[in-house]
């Protein structure tokens, strides 16, 4: 089976507990994601969600943030579309090791690195209109009927 | 959604205890308050993460500079948190290695006078 699900937000942060409740609840959805997978999908949805809303430009601020989930049988899909000019992931400067003083000199900079980590495949599309992140988690095999 | 931020005094540090989700939207609020603290002459903190059920990468960062502003003061930042959702976000970016974490009070300001 393959379904979609869109939620539409404006381009605040204070939206993000919302995404995460509705992103999640959809990740539940039978065959559900094991609980460690829906607290990964929640902060990379939030990861995610934060840098489209910071990057929305302030003249689109009345075109909403889009967040569209698919569900099919074996994968798990979030995008996530901004109004933004687009950026380079692999230009990200990298961060000094934990066990550099350095590190502590830099408070941001996690964001890209932790939804890279938390899930199976991520894929970023900067074009003219704005960034789609897509972030796909495998989904658990359904039981027999 | 707020945070809730409670502080109080034990053994010689600053007991500051964050409730609820610790994100881009609410971790200003817990910046703002350990600035306060830090202003306040406070430089040995313990953070209380128990009641903290989500924390991302900007919630991190207001740790970070935590430490960063305590240890300029010869102080430090020590954490406390058993939640093992909390914990995986550390070791997902290395930053266990960057703070003492213990899963009590006392776990936590271990070796301290």
């Amino acid at each position: 089976m393959v379904a979609e699900i869109v939620l539409e937000i404006p381009p605040r942060l204070d939206y993000l507990a919302i995404v995460r409740l509705v992103v999640a609840t959809a990740a539940a959805l039978d065959p559900p994601l094991p609980e460690s997978r829906l607290d990964d999908l929640r902060l990379a949805v939030t990861e995610a969600c934060s840098n489209a809303i910071k990057a929305h430009r302030p003249e689109a601020a009345d075109e909403p943030v889009v967040i569209a989930c698919h569900l099919d049988d074996d994968l798990f899909r979030v995008d996530i579309h901004d109004r933004g000019p687009g950026f380079d992931p692999d230009a990200l400067a990298s961060l000094p090791e934990a066990s550099d003083p350095r590190r502590l000199q830099h408070e941001s900079g996690l964001g890209i690195p932790l939804i890279k980590v938390l899930t199976d495949d991520v894929t970023f599309r900067p074009g003219a209109g704005g960034t789609v992140v897509s972030m796909t988690l495998k989904r658990p095999p359904a039981p027999p009927i | 959604m707020d945070l809730e931020i409670a502080d109080t005094q034990r053994d010689g540090w600053t007991v500051v205890r964050p409730s609820g989700e610790v994100d881009v939207a609410t971790a200003p609020a817990l910046r703002d308050r350990l600035g306060e603290v830090a202003d306040d002459g406070a430089a040995r903190l313990v953070i209380d993460l128990e009641d903290v059920d989500f924390i991302d990468s900007t919630g991190l960062g207001v740790l970070v500079g935590a430490v960063r502003r305590a240890r300029t003061s010869e102080g430090d930042v020590r954490l406390i948190c058993t939640n093992p959702r909390i914990l995986k976000v550390f070791e997902a970016t290395g930053l266990h290695e960057v703070f003492t974490i213990g899963a009590t009070f006392d776990e936590a300001v271990a070796g301290e006078g």
